[in-house]
């Protein structure tokens, strides 16, 4: 089984080199996936995170089984909610500072804790809290930031923060490149590239909704604004597959857990 | 030629494109790996994917040149040939962990390969608490204990334990920054693949091999099957040439490189041999500040030198083609530089330390991967000896390893009549040198010595200045190398070394 996986993955056609060419259409989806259907509600972010909330966890759970997820298995990705805007080179000090770092992401009470302090290294010219005093989690699903988002350390800290907040997606001018590598590898936020400053078009507590799909874009609801995203290039395969440990037992790398 | 902080300190800078680009050290032909050992470790769960190898011979394509880093990730792949942006499996040589990390990356080794799994080769896994080691923080000691704990269980070879907090000297195997101590303790070697859940682990390109830092979950994958998927970067080169003089050091190198983003940053050029390998690493340390994915310095006699008493494994160095690509090429007359500092709150943010003498500081930090070697403190101790008087601030010596703490007690500096470092500080009115380890480079826990708890302006020997980065979320922390940071502590001010050294 494990040859016949290597051997429909063949390395050289893994990656699609060409920053062009879409996502490839996404294989039989169990809760492990990042599709889901449209939320339409406006009033409840929350809800858009649910079964996100699944994917990131299924990572602790046994036999993941959810019945909530009960997503419609489309090629199209779709998150929707409140958006928080921050500004250029937010490093990972300020998404989760250096002295909660004796906290150990592959600890599920520890993994919630991070998500509580996610984004308190920010100064106090922001005038919103991401996450309010004594919550764990934030009311804004999607972050919005200007150049080099995510620079500094190579903490899996940061994203995995991000994630357990529960953040569903960022959208960035640009990446640092190990953050990046990070939300790819974990799955944790959806790193996606925006043409042009997003940061400056959109306002903290805005209603987004992003598509990703032929045309990937984010279409502002308060101020009733669309805008291009770039295509995810050559991450998309291994985001898509639900991480690097997913990606890898697809191209039959390494068994699949129930081996 | 003008050097005011704005304009460019790039005295010539063009494409190279396809042209011929002699490479300055002499091109090696990437021998065959004759006696390669293979793993021997029982490795159960990896199956590389089918590779359809396109053989030249068939296809009538003709060999191009590679830069150093290609042809690292070729061999490390088992490939004739790559380009930048193709996606490979390499094979790793060394990974490497620490207390803030390993506990992660554990976490998911066993999530993913089992509770019982092993590691892919217990000899390639280097493991050294670094990070919050001095601390009353229990979590911090838990992880170091979690680290052990992993290490007894999978008979891990290399792992640099720590149990009595209070004297450090009472450790033998305990080493400190784990950048500084790979380097020392020999698993740093020419033409390997060396990965660490540390972002300054590109350091270690300083002895011509592509090492880059990882997360944690990357880190894992490695763990469990000694391989992982890397982009090939496209490199630009740095040519630094002229005579270094006698008040800059790497550090302020690393002011005047930037905007690489996802690229290897190859330096070449009389000034970068010249070099000792401690000024390679600073040079190297902060490409990941620069956005670049690895830094690279050709092998070279000062390299394989430094490795002759610290590995007796075998490793093949491997050089860039004479027809290699690059992406870009910088070229610099370094006689032109002056020492700069990054100032709040970016490494981005730099100006020349002349400019900012009117800003009074709080504190002096010396430390770090990137500031607190050997020869970093011997700098600073030149400084100070030079100028024979007092510190005008506190000044926080925190020596990277153990290594370094004893050179610091024991080495003379040049000049001095036989004084040690540690002398020269104590007459300067320094702290007395700490426990080595990261320290307050990066804040840590509250009880952190140095760290900086109140809105301080600080200049420091370190790599990064964003907000709260050393502590709080107000205070000013000026980059600096070690000569300006010494400088700077005698006068209170941030303060151009020629002050003391010309």
């Amino acid at each position: 089984m494990a040859a016949a996986a290597a051997a429909a993955f063949p390395a050289s056609s893994t990656f699609n080199h060409s920053s062009t060419t879409q996502n490839p259409s996404v294989p039989s989806l169990s809760s492990l996936s990042f599709s889901r259907k449209p939320v339409s509600s406006v009033s409840c972010p929350i809800r858009s995170l649910e079964s996100l909330k699944l994917n990131r966890c299924a990572r602790f759970l046994s036999a993941a089984a959810p019945s909530a997820a009960s997503s419609t298995a489309s090629a199209a990705t779709t998150f929707h909610g409140l958006c928080y805007v921050v500004g250029d080179n937010i490093d990972t000090d300020q998404i989760i500072p250096a002295e909660y770092l004796t906290l150990v992401p592959s600890n599920p009470d520890e993994y919630e804790k991070l998500g509580s302090y996610a984004l308190i290294g920010l100064p106090a010219s922001y005038q919103s809290r991401f996450v309010e005093p004594g919550a764990t989690k934030t009311k804004y699903s999607i972050v919005i930031g200007g150049d080099n988002f995510g620079c500094g350390s190579s903490r899996e800290h940061a994203p995995v923060a991000l994630g357990a907040s529960g953040v569903a997606a960022v959208v960035a001018e640009s990446y640092a490149r190990i953050f990046f590598r990070n939300s790819v590898a974990t799955g944790e936020v959806y790193p996606l590239e925006s043409e042009g400053r997003l940061c400056e078009e959109c306002s903290t507590g805005d209603v987004v909704t992003i598509e990703l799909g032929e045309d990937s874009k984010l279409i502002n609801h308060t101020t009733g604004k669309e805008y291009k995203l770039k295509p995810i290039g050559d991450a998309g395969p291994v985001i898509e597959a639900g991480g690097i440990f997913a990606y890898a037992r697809k191209a039959g790398m390494i068994p699949s857990r129930d081996a | 030629m003008a050097s005011s902080p704005s304009s460019s300190l790039l005295v010539e800078k063009k494409d190279v494109g396809l042209s011929a680009f002699r490479s300055q050290a002499a091109t090696f032909a990437v021998s065959a790996p004759a006696s390669r050992k293979r793993a021997a470790a029982k490795i159960v769960s990896v199956m590389a994917p089918q590779q359809s190898e396109r053989k030249p011979s068939t296809t009538g394509a003709v060999k191009t040149g590679m830069t150093m880093t290609e042809k690292i990730l070729a061999r490390a792949s088992e490939k004739s040939q790559l380009s930048p942006g193709e996606n490979v499996w390499v094979n790793v040589d060394i990974l490497m962990t620490h207390d803030v990390c390993g506990p992660g990356a554990f976490g998911i080794f066993k999530k993913e390969f089992g509770e019982n799994a092993k590691v892919w080769d217990r000899e390639k896994l280097v493991v050294i608490p670094d990070h919050y080691i001095f601390t009353n923080d229990e979590r911090a000691n838990r992880n170091v204990d979690i680290l052990r704990d992993f290490c007894t269980e999978q008979n891990i070879k290399y792992f640099y334990d720590i149990k009595d907090f209070g004297n450090f000297r009472a450790n033998p195997d305990y080493k400190g920054v784990c950048h500084v101590a790979l380097a020392q303790e020999g698993h740093c070697r020419p033409g390997q693949v060396l990965l660490g859940t540390d972002s300054h682990t590109c350091t270690a390109g300083a002895f011509g091999q592509f090492a880059t830092g990882i997360g944690i979950t990357d880190a894992g994958f490695v763990l469990g099957t000694g391989k992982l998927l890397l982009k090939v970067p496209p490199t630009l080169r740095f040519v630094m040439d002229g005579e270094m003089p006698d008040y800059l050091l790497a550090k302020d190198f690393d002011f005047a490189i930037a905007g690489a983003t996802y690229k290897a940053m190859e330096f070449v050029g009389s000034t970068v041999e010249s070099l000792t390998m401690e000024e390679r690493m600073t040079l190297c340390n902060m490409v990941v500040e620069a956005g670049g994915k690895n830094g690279v310095v050709p092998a070279d006699s000062t390299t394989y030198k430094y490795l002759q008493d610290k590995t007796s494994v075998p490793y093949e160095p491997v050089h860039s083609d004479g027809q290699a690509r690059f992406l870009s090429e910088y070229r610099f007359d370094v006689s032109k530089l002056e020492p700069m500092v990054a100032k709040p709150h970016s490494p981005d943010n730099r100006a020349l330390a002349r400019e900012c003498k009117d800003v009074k500081i709080d504190r002096v930090y010396i430390g770090s991967c990137t500031g607190g070697k050997t020869e970093d403190f011997m700098a600073a101790a030149k400084v100070f000896l030079a100028s024979g008087k007092k510190v005008k601030v506190p000044t926080f010596l925190v020596p990277a390893t153990q290594k370094v703490w004893m050179d610091v007690y024991s080495i003379p500096v040049p000049g001095s009549g036989g004084k040690t470092c540690s002398q020269i500080f104590e007459e300067a009115g320094c702290d007395t040198p700490a426990s080595p380890n990261c320290g307050a480079c990066l804040g840590g826990p509250r009880d952190t010595y140095a760290r900086m708890n109140e809105p301080q302006v600080c200049v420091s020997t370190t790599n990064r200045n964003f907000p709260g980065r050393m502590g709080h979320k107000e205070g000013q922390i000026y980059l600096a190398s070690p000569y300006t940071a010494a400088a700077s502590a005698l006068t209170g001010f941030v303060t151009d070394p020629r002050e003391f050294l010309q």
